[in-house]
Parts: structure tokens; sequence; C-alpha cells
């Protein structure tokens, strides 16, 4: 009897070690976020006063209280009804991302298809292609990618960013792991039923791959709506940059309006990742999964 | 002879031409994206190689003169030696923190699920965001400054000293470790139960098991992980650019600045030289990697 109840209390003592550290690590993303819901809601002059040691260049320390002093919609308002600039770069953003992920998927997913179902001579030269390509940080294609655009007249439009970020292997990669669970024997009935391969890959390879094809876009959003450096890159025209770019250049003069626009910018990452995280999830899993 | 000609070999024709053009379904399929990688990634890549061995204009050849100014570059060598200092330590820093944070997770089962998605938001959270709280936080006059003093401390300045270095790493694991956790969760529990049962039934204690059935199980896992654990590395410019703009601290003058220097003094010839340096570099590295993780299966 004695025993199981110091079992007990070593069970629960365990779980509080266990949680502690977690416990930790969240409240470094809790706090942030909180911080930045906050930062929304405090008016200019609190902001100013508080925050403008760090931001502005004035006198004393920054101080960032946990809740406002006396909270209002005023900032966000004034952002959403009365900043037509804000709405030129949240709409650059949109014009940037929105092309870049639904072209990734639709030039993505034949080639996944094909790499992970389909038998073919040179296939494993091309998996190991893709995945070179995926490993490739940006910096390394950057002069290169500079130089296409160049050539193609391409340089200072949104296609400069858009088209290299279509064609990119990343999500290739993640959709060929998301087909890899099609099972086989379904597609032989459906060449026996006289499906051509594309009707396969319509009726029975998206439906089934779904998971994997929600993964590459959610990942593909949530990478293209941070993108700092192919933006920079391509992009001299500051009335072509997305919110992104912009966002902390004006935080110095434009404290309030930066502040909600950063929270204006966290909501669709926000919902993507609410309505979505099981598949980002997935898609993480499959990024790391064996052949 | 004729019938017998209809009947035997105009069949055998007729099935060869519809095996090429069933051949021909998956490289159809590949086509477009095979396309646009080419026209966009690898044929200027070759380019590139080739520019990295011809002087600015393109058109002579200058042997490994690009190189040699490349490597002698002092700009080139402080950002290596940074960009290597970072990555040995924030890439094995991140692996174990996020393996230690997925086995803890897993260890306390069902409501630790909130961590998971916990750690995996600062993936959404725009960078700008991050860069704004950043600045407030870590400014030699910003909100951690501001506590130090008042709790009679010394003050750091953060951003504009070493200490750039190790706030550049946290921000890396901070943002990466739910990604990592993510990829060890899914390795842990590939291991099959029995293995543990059996470790145990041996008389091994938590340790034990830990070393002999834990690790060589994730072992197959660690390779891609370090891997996208490395390419997510290369993204953490983003936040350097942002807090501490185009030329920071020393510490944390990375090849990432350095290119985008290079970039826009349209340094052409040296820039090609230095992909392909970089690339060969991470190639080096990764390569040898992907075929030790293929020969783990």
């Amino acid at each position: 009897m004695k025993n199981k109840k110091m079992t007990h209390s070593f069970q629960r003592l365990r779980r509080v070690f266990l949680a502690l550290p977690l416990l930790l690590a969240s409240l470094t993303v809790w706090l942030p976020l909180w911080w930045m819901a906050m930062g929304a809601l405090t008016p200019l002059d609190e902001l100013t006063a508080t925050l403008g040691p760090a931001l502005m260049g004035r006198e004393g320390y920054a101080l960032w209280p946990l809740l406002p002093s006396w909270p209002t919609l005023s900032p966000l308002v004034e952002l959403l009804l009365d900043t037509p600039e804000f709405f030129a770069m949240f709409w650059n953003t949109c014009v940037l991302v929105l092309p870049q992920v639904l072209g990734q998927l639709l030039v993505g997913i034949p080639a996944a298809w094909a790499l992970s179902r389909l038998r073919f001579r040179g296939q494993g030269a091309l998996k190991t292609l893709y995945l070179v390509l995926m490993l490739l940080p940006f910096q390394v294609t950057m002069v290169s990618a500079y130089l296409a655009a160049d050539r193609l007249g391409l340089l200072d439009t949104v296609w400069a960013v858009i088209l290299p970020g279509i064609f990119g292997a990343f999500p290739v990669f993640i959709m060929t792991k998301g087909f890899d669970v099609v099972p086989a024997a379904l597609l032989e009935a459906a060449s026996l039923d006289g499906a051509g391969p594309l009707g396969t890959l319509v009726r029975i390879g998206v439906p089934l791959g779904m998971p994997g094809v929600l993964s590459a876009a959610v990942l593909g959003f949530l990478e293209a709506w941070n993108a700092i450096e192919q933006p920079m890159a391509f992009l001299q025209t500051k009335a072509l940059w997305p919110l992104s770019l912009y966002l902390p250049q004006i935080a110095a003069q434009r404290l309030g309006l930066a502040m909600s626009a950063s929270l204006v910018m966290l909501a669709p990452a926000a919902l993507i990742f609410r309505f979505g995280q099981q598949y980002l999830t997935l898609g993480i899993q499959s990024s790391g999964l064996k052949e | 002879m004729s019938g017998k000609s209809r009947l035997f070999y105009k069949p055998r024709k007729a099935g060869r031409t519809r095996k090429s053009a069933r051949a021909a379904v998956p490289w159809l399929f590949c086509a477009p994206s095979l396309l646009g990688l080419g026209i966009f990634t690898l044929f200027p890549f070759l380019d590139a190689v080739r520019r990295g061995f011809t002087d600015a204009m393109g058109a002579r050849f200058v042997g490994l003169k690009n190189f040699a100014s490349v490597l002698e570059n002092a700009a080139f060598r402080l950002a290596a030696a940074n960009t290597a200092r970072f990555l040995a330590v924030c890439v094995p820093l991140l692996l174990a923190v996020s393996l230690l944070m997925a086995l803890a997770v897993r260890a306390l089962a069902g409501a630790a699920r909130v961590f998971e998605t916990t750690l995996l938001l600062p993936m959404a959270v725009p960078v700008a965001g991050i860069a704004l709280l950043w600045q407030a936080l870590f400014h030699k006059s910003g909100v951690i400054n501001g506590a130090l003093s008042a709790l009679g401390l010394e003050t750091v300045d953060f951003m504009g000293s070493g200490a750039a270095f190790w706030v550049l790493v946290g921000t890396y694991v901070w943002k990466n470790v739910g990604y990592n956790m993510v990829l060890w969760i899914a390795g842990l529990d590939a291991i099959p139960d029995s293995l543990y049962e059996a470790a145990r039934v041996d008389g091994a204690g938590v340790w034990r098991c830990f070393w002999c059935v834990t690790l060589p199980g994730v072992l197959p896992t660690l390779f891609l992980t370090a891997a996208l654990s490395l390419l997510n590395a290369c993204k953490v410019f983003r936040e350097a650019y942002l807090v501490g703009g185009a030329y920071p601290h020393d510490s944390i003058y990375l090849l990432q600045h350095l290119f985008n220097n290079w970039f826009r003094e349209l340094d052409v010839g040296r820039l090609c030289a230095a992909a392909v340096l970089l690339a060969a570099a991470l190639l080096g590295v990764l390569l040898p990697m992907q075929k030790l993780w293929g020969d783990a299966e």
C-alpha cells in the first residue's frame, strides 16, 4: 500500500519534471505572441513611451507591459480603414504567394505522381536530382536565378519571384512521399478498367494523395508568406514589395501601424496553421521519412 | 501472306507503339516541372559555374582567378568562418534539444500534444513580426536590458557584441524546435515496442534503454533531420538581416550577408565562384550523409 502510494507520487514528480522544460519552452512562444497581440491594442502614445527607447531611439529602457493600460482598437481600425498603403502591401504579398503555391501544386502533382507511382528508366536519378535541389539553399541558386530572370526580361516584375518559386523541388519531394501510400493494386485495377494514366492520377491519385498535397500547400504557403530573400533580390520597385519586406522599414516612423500590421500578417498564417496543422505535421513527417 | 502479316506483325507493331507511348507518360508528367527547373535553376546554375571561371563580362576564361579572389577575400573568410561556427553550434544543439523535447512529449502523452502545437507555432509567426519583437527585446536599451538594469545587473549590448551570435542561435532553435520535434516523434514512433520490452526483460534500465534501443532506433531519422536542419539554418538569415541589417556585428556576418552584399554590387564573377564553392561544400557534406542514410535502411 505504502509502496503503491510512493510510486504514485514518484510518477507525479516525474511528470512535473518532464513538463517543466516543455512549459518553459512554450512560454518563449506564448509570451511573444501575447506581446504581439497586445502591441496592436496599445494606443500609439503608450507604445511610444514603452517601446520608444528600443525602436525609436528615445532615452531610457524599453518596457513591454503584459497588458496595455488603456486598450484600444484604434490602431487596428486605422490600419484597416485609413491606410491604403497597407492594403497595397497586403495585396502584393497575396500576388506573390497565391500563384506560387497554386503553381507548385499544378506542376508538382504530376511530377510527384510519376516519381512515386510510375516505373521508368532514370527514375532513381531524377529522385536524387530533386533531393539535391531541395537541399540547396537560396543563396546557391540566387545568382543563377537572377541571371535567368535577367535573360527572360522578368527582373523587377512579380514573375521573377513567382516562376522560380513554382518550380521548387521541395513540394515535389513532399507530394512524392504523399503518393507513396496509394496502393499499387488499386492502380492495376484502374488500368484494367481502361483508365488512362491521367484519369488514374485525377480520379485515384489526387484524392488518395490529398494529405500530401495539402502538406505541400501548407508548407509552401508558410514559406512564401515569410519570404524575404527572393523579393529582396528580384524586386527593386518598392511598390511591388510584400509586407514581409516593408514592415521592418516602417517600424521606426509608424510604430502603431507596424504593430497592427504584424498582427494582421500573422492572421492568415495562424488560420492556415489552425486548420492545416495535421497536414503541416504530416508534411514535416514525410520530409523526414526514408524512401 | 498479307493475312498472315496482318495477324502476326500488325498487332505486335501496334503493341510496340503503345508500349513506347506508355514509356513516355512518366516523362510527360515530369516535363513541366523539369522544364521549369531547367530554365530557372539547372541551366542558370551551369552558367554560373561557367561564369565562375570567366571574367566579369563572362567572356574570357580566367581559370581559378575568381575562386582565388573569393578565398582571399577577408569578408568571405569572416563570413565562412562565422557560418561554419554557427552551423557547428546550432545544428547539434537543435538536434539535441528537439530530441529531448520529443522524448518528453512522448513520455507525457495525451495532453502534452498541446506542447507540440505550441512549439510548431514559431514556424507560422511572420519573420517581420519576430524582427520587430526582437528589436524591442534585444536592443541596447531594450526590454531585457531594462530588466537587467532594474535588477542592478550589468546590461549587455546584444546586437552590437559577440552576444549577437547567441541571439541568432537562440532564434534558430526557437524557430525550428517544433519542426524537428515532429520528425523525432515520427522516428521514435517507428521503434517497435517489442524492442523495449526485450531490453527490459534483459534488465536494462531507463538509460540503457535510451542508449541501446532509442538512439540506434532513431539513427535513420537523424540523417535527414540533420540535413533539413542545415537547410533551415540557411533561412535564419531572414531574422539576422531584419534585426541587424546588411552589415550586422562581425560575429553574425554570415555567408548569406556576404552573398546579399555582393549581389547588390553585382559582382557576378565572384558571386558565381562563391555559389559554386558553397554548393560544393554543402553537397560534400550532404551527399555522403544521404548515402549513409540510404545504407542505414
